[in-house]
C-alpha cells in the first residue's frame, strides 16, 4: 500500500538550531523528518510518511509575512505532499500564529489537507481554529506525548477522507461546526449528574459553553494630551537591572511596579528585560526599544504631554495565562486610576 | 491587558509588532511598532536615527489617544 506523504512545519527551537537568538533564521527544507517528526512518524506506523520537514524562525515568519508564506508555499508545492503538519505549537504565541497562517495559506493555495496543534488560550487558536482543525494540546512541550497521538490519528482519518466526530471525541478545539453523536447517559441522567457535582464544589464540565464575547468599548479620546498625566506598561519585561522581584522569564506570576522619578534614559546599565520569549540582547543594550522612557520624558519636557506618570508597570508577556494577565491589569489599573492617570501606552515585543 | 486598562475608563494604545495577536486580544487602538525584540528601535540606526524612529512612533500613539475611535483601529505611523 502506498504511504501518504507528509510535510511537517516547525520552527527553529524544535528544529534544534537555538532558541530566541536564531528566531531570525529563514525557511529551510530538510529531506524526512526532524525533531517532534519522530515521534509523528512512529504514530503513522507504515500509512504515512514525512518526506520533508520545512523550518523557519518564528520571529523571521511573523516580521516578513508575506515572503514567508511565498517561500515555503514554494517549498510545499515543489515536494507535493498529501497533507501539511504543521507544530504543534503549545502556548508559544509567535509559532502558533505561523503554524495558523501557514496551514490557511498551504489549504487555500494547494487544496490539500492541514492541520497543527496548540494550547487553547494561544493566541494562534483564537485566530484559526473556525478556519482548520486545531489539536487541543497542553501549554508546554511537556504534552508532546499526548498530542502527537491525536494529530497523527486525525491527519489519518483526513487523508483517507473518513468523517470527523465531534470535538471532544476526537480531541481538537472546538471550530463552531456542531457534530452529532450519542453518548452513553441520556440527557437527564447527564444534567443530574452534572447539578450534583455542581451542589457538591466538584469539577463538572457544561456541554454547551456559552461563547466568550470578551470585547471593551473604547475609551473616549484624550481632549488634551499637553494637560494631563500619561503612564507607561509593557508586557516586555523591562525591570530595573538585577530584575530585583524575579520576574518570571515565562508563565510570569507578577508584574512589577518601578519608581522612574527622575529617570530620563533606561541604559544597559539600570535597565534589562526578564523577558525569556525574545532575543534580550537589543532590550538589554537599550531598554527604551521596549519601553520608551527617553522620548516619553523629552515629550514631557518639550511640553507635548502634561506628565510622564512616575511609576512603570511590567511584567514577561511569555506564556503567561490569561488569567493572570488580566488579575495584574485589573491591579495596576485601579492604581493608575486612583492616581489620576488619564492614557496609558502599552508595548509588546 | 490593554482591556483591563480600558475597562476602568482610561484610553490605551497597544504599540506592538504582531498586530494580529492584537486585534485578537482585543485591543481598540493598535499602532505597529518595528520588530520583536525591539519594537521601538533599531539597532542598525545610529542613535540619533533611532531616537527619532521612536519619537515618530510615540507621536502616532499620542495621536492615537487623542482620536475618537467607535472599534478597533490600526494607527500607521506616517
Amino acid at each position: 500500500m502506498k504511504k501518504f506523504r507528509v510535510v511537517h512545519y516547525i520552527n527553529q527551537f524544535y528544529a534544534g538550531i537555538g532558541g530566541e537568538e536564531f528566531a531570525d533564521h529563514k525557511p529551510e527544507i530538510r529531506e524526512g523528518f526532524v525533531g517532534p517528526g519522530m515521534a509523528l512518524t512512529g504514530a503513522f506506523g507504515d500509512k504515512a510518511e514525512i518526506i520533508s520537514t520545512i523550518v523557519c524562525g518564528d520571529s523571521y515568519f511573523n516580521e516578513n509575512l508575506e515572503e514567508a508564506k511565498k517561500t515555503i508555499l514554494d517549498m510545499v508545492r515543489s515536494v507535493n505532499p498529501d497533507i501539511f503538519i504543521a507544530g504543534p505549537a503549545f502556548n508559544a504565541g509567535r509559532y502558533g500564529v505561523a503554524c495558523g497562517t501557514i496551514c490557511e495559506t498551504v489549504q487555500k493555495e494547494l487544496n490539500i489537507p492541514v492541520i497543527t496543534g496548540m494550547f487553547e488560550e494561544n493566541p494562534g487558536a483564537e485566530m484559526y481554529k473556525d478556519k482548520m482543525l486545531i489539536v487541543a494540546t497542553r501549554d508546554s512541550a511537556a504534552g508532546m506525548r499526548a498530542a502527537v497521538p491525536t494529530m497523527a490519528a486525525l491527519a489519518l482519518k483526513l487523508l483517507n477522507k473518513e468523517p470527523i466526530g465531534a470535538s471532544i471525541e476526537e480531541g481538537y478545539l472546538p471550530n463552531g461546526t456542531r457534530v452529532n453523536f450519542f453518548d452513553k447517559e441520556r440527557g437527564s441522567r447527564r444534567a443530574v449528574d452534572m447539578l450534583l457535582n455542581k451542589m457538591a464544589g466538584k469539577p463538572f464540565t457544561t456541554e454547551y459553553p456559552m461563547p466568550d464575547f470578551d470585547r471593551v468599548e473604547p475609551s473616549p479620546a484624550v481632549k488634551d494630551i499637553k494637560a494631563i498625566t500619561v503612564a507607561l506598561v509593557t508586557s516586555g519585561g523591562i525591570v530595573p537591572k538585577g530584575n530585583p522581584d524575579r520576574i518570571e522569564s515565562s508563565s510570569a506570576s507578577k508584574f512589577g511596579e518601578y519608581d522612574i522619578t527622575g529617570v530620563n534614559d533606561l541604559t544597559a546599565d539600570t535597565y534589562e528585560t526578564a523577558h525569556g520569549g525574545y532575543d534580550p540582547v537589543y532590550a538589554n543594550a537599550d531598554a527604551d526599544r521596549v519601553l520608551p522612557v527617553d522620548v516619553m520624558r523629552d515629550f514631557e519636557h518639550e511640553g507635548i504631554i502634561g506628565k510622564l506618570y512616575n511609576k512603570l508597570y511590567t511584567t514577561v508577556g511569555n506564556g503567561t495565562s490569561t488569567k493572570n494577565s488580566k488579575a495584574f491589569a485589573a491591579d495596576f489599573a485601579q492604581r493608575l486610576k486612583n492616581d489620576n492617570v488619564q492614557a496609558v501606552i502599552l508595548t509588546s515585543t | 491587558m490593554v482591556k483591563e486598562i480600558e475597562r476602568v475608563g482610561i484610553p490605551v494604545v497597544h504599540v506592538c509588532t504582531v498586530t494580529p495577536i492584537s486585534m485578537t486580544v482585543g485591543a481598540n487602538r493598535i499602532v505597529p511598532a518595528i520588530a520583536i525584540p525591539y519594537p521601538l528601535g533599531n539597532p542598525t540606526l545610529d542613535v540619533k536615527e533611532e531616537k527619532q524612529l521612536r519619537r515618530k512612533i510615540l507621536n502616532t500613539a499620542l495621536e492615537a489617544l487623542s482620536t475618537e475611535v467607535d472599534g478597533q483601529t490600526i494607527f500607521e505611523v506616517k
